[in-house]
């Protein structure tokens, strides 16, 4: 049995992939997930300075899953560049994650974060809690993505994955724009939201920023949907995210077109094995089903 | 270092180790040292905060223990002041060392009294206890007599001496590695230690002294919020 995944011109041992904005803060941390059975893993998202991000409480669950507003804390993007340098030997492909409040700034911090050891780069347009960043500043839409995507084009030849918002109506649209600005892929979807949970004993928010995306079992549907209609509008690979808990969920993403599944709350439910739960789930489910490979089942939901 | 969370709307959420458990109640000692903690101090007897936890690994008993050093520096003491009472209780000797800058900044020393432990006192000035560094105190106990483990809580620089000294005689020992840290529950990353990239919301922050002595981090830096790196200075 091959749960190996090809997303373009990567090939991952399995389709797990650790989400941006999970853990990812070090080199350190990534070895700890690869250790942990992912096949391949995504850095917190970086920006040119540095961000402490929003106070606490910044992540808080609930029985649907996870809000969160961290607001991209992250220490810039020299320190960034100097943390992750050597990323040989570190378990398998790492993908940079980058932010920026405009086109300038994404084609900067392509130009500055990705000489270096990363197999892809990750554009992040799509966070909900951020001013100044992600749907709070529009790069939602079609056109800003088509904008955003090829400043970065023009400053790499990595592969290049745009992770966008499961907010965005038409999905198909935005994904066709990064398609025709030069994208290799689509990270789909981000946290959705923003959300609000209040404390009825104080009448307040929890969350410091008060809102916060929304992540987990909650999401999954969603981002099922999403990677559905995606798949019908672009022809390149898609990373699909959103809740994915157990090896069930991964086999539902790519049979709604996604090549490779993200992680990130399953994490808190099942710990940092959940990479290789996931899999072993994933086998067990193909050897039940006499399936051989993974592409026997991506995208059969368009049959 | 059993912890939770503490919320004040609006203001901030921190962690604190739990100081007191005894039976229904919990207790926790807060130094009022920033924004958070002095809106802390303005709240009532009855006033609400907010609270979640507990999160993390804690400081463990082993079967057989018999005889064990406990060395807390500042603040540290908090949670040593809580295993010193387990241990009592289940009848181990304990040796406890309480190092503070100043007299007035000595921890517990009442509740360590009421356990029948004598604590060993350092204070860099001097005003109680020997003038200097508890460490050099914890070394000479470590010489003199045999301990099952030895147990450290306190600043980094502290608490890695305390390790290193307990290596070289062969003891095992237990120390809390605190580290920034925001979800509580092993999602966000902040508090990921080089070289094993393990959360200490988590997989810590109490791990073995082992273990901490692998860690190119400890004892030498920590990441704040940002992630951004900052080395520990010596004082």
């Amino acid at each position: 049995m091959d749960i190996s995944a090809r997303i373009g011109t990567l090939t991952l041992a399995n389709p797990t992939i650790l989400a941006s904005g999970i853990l990812g803060v070090s080199r350190a941390s990534l070895k700890h997930v690869f250790d942990n059975g992912a096949g391949a893993c995504v850095i917190k998202s970086i920006s040119l300075e540095e961000r402490v991000g929003h106070h606490a409480p910044n992540m808080i669950t609930y029985e649907g899953g996870m809000l969160n507003a961290v607001g991209y804390s992250n220490p810039g993007v020299e320190e960034a560049r100097a943390e992750f340098k050597d990323l040989k030997n570190v378990g398998g492909p790492v993908f940079a994650s980058i932010i920026g409040q405009n086109a300038d700034e994404f084609s900067a911090m392509a130009e500055a974060l990705l000489p270096g050891d990363f197999s892809a780069v990750e554009a992040v347009l799509s966070c909900p809690h951020t001013p100044g960043y992600g749907t709070m500043a529009g790069q939602g839409t079609p056109k800003s993505t088509e904008e955003i995507t090829k400043a970065i084009r023009a400053k790499t030849t990595l592969p290049l994955f745009i992770k966008i918002s499961p907010d965005s109506q038409p999905i198909g649209e935005v994904a066709k724009a990064a398609e025709a600005a030069g994208a290799d892929g689509i990270v789909a979807v981000n946290t959705m939201g923003p959300g609000m949970i209040i404390d009825i004993q104080t009448g307040q928010p929890i969350l410091h920023f008060k809102v916060g995306g929304v992540s987990g079992t909650a999401l999954r549907p969603i981002a099922v949907r999403c990677i559905y209609d995606i798949r019908k509008s672009v022809k390149i690979p898609i990373i699909g995210v959103g809740g994915v808990t157990t090896g069930r969920d991964a086999v539902e993403m790519i049979m709604a077109g996604a090549t490779a599944v993200g992680i990130g709350t399953g994490i808190y439910y099942r710990g940092i094995g959940i990479f290789k739960k996931v899999c072993d789930e994933m086998e067990q489910w193909m050897k039940k089903n006499k399936v051989k490979n993974l592409g026997e089942i991506w995208g059969c939901a368009h049959e | 270092m059993l912890q939770n969370r503490n919320w004040i709307p609006r203001v901030d959420e921190k962690p604190f180790s739990i100081a007191y458990d005894e039976h229904s109640r919990l207790g926790l000692s807060v130094a009022k040292v920033g924004r958070f903690t002095e809106k802390l101090f303005e709240y009532n007897k009855g006033d609400l905060v907010g609270i979640r936890g507990p999160y993390g690994s804690t400081f463990t008993l082993p079967d057989g223990v018999k005889r064990i050093l406990l060395v807390g520096g500042g603040y540290g003491v908090a949670p040593l002041a809580t295993l010193a009472s387990q241990a009592i209780v289940r009848g181990i000797t304990v040796d406890f060392c309480n190092g503070a800058r100043t007299k007035s900044q000595l921890l517990f020393m009442d509740r360590l009294k009421a356990l029948d432990i004598s604590p060993h006192v350092a204070t860099d000035d001097g005003s109680e206890g020997r003038k200097g560094f508890i460490t050099d105190v914890a070394k000479e106990l470590l010489e003199t007599n045999s301990y099952d483990c030895a147990y450290t809580c306190g600043p980094e620089l502290m608490e890695q001496k305390v390790v290193d000294a307990a290596a070289g005689k062969g003891t095992a020992s237990q120390v809390s590695i605190e580290r920034y840290m925001k979800c509580g529950f092993g999602i966000c990353g902040a508090c990921c230690i080089d070289d094993s990239g393990k959360r200490m919301c988590t997989e810590g922050p109490v791990v073995s002294g082992e273990f901490a002595r692998t860690q190119s981090e400890f004892g030498r830096f920590h990441r704040v919020a940002s992630g951004h790196k900052v080395p520990f200075n010596a004082h």
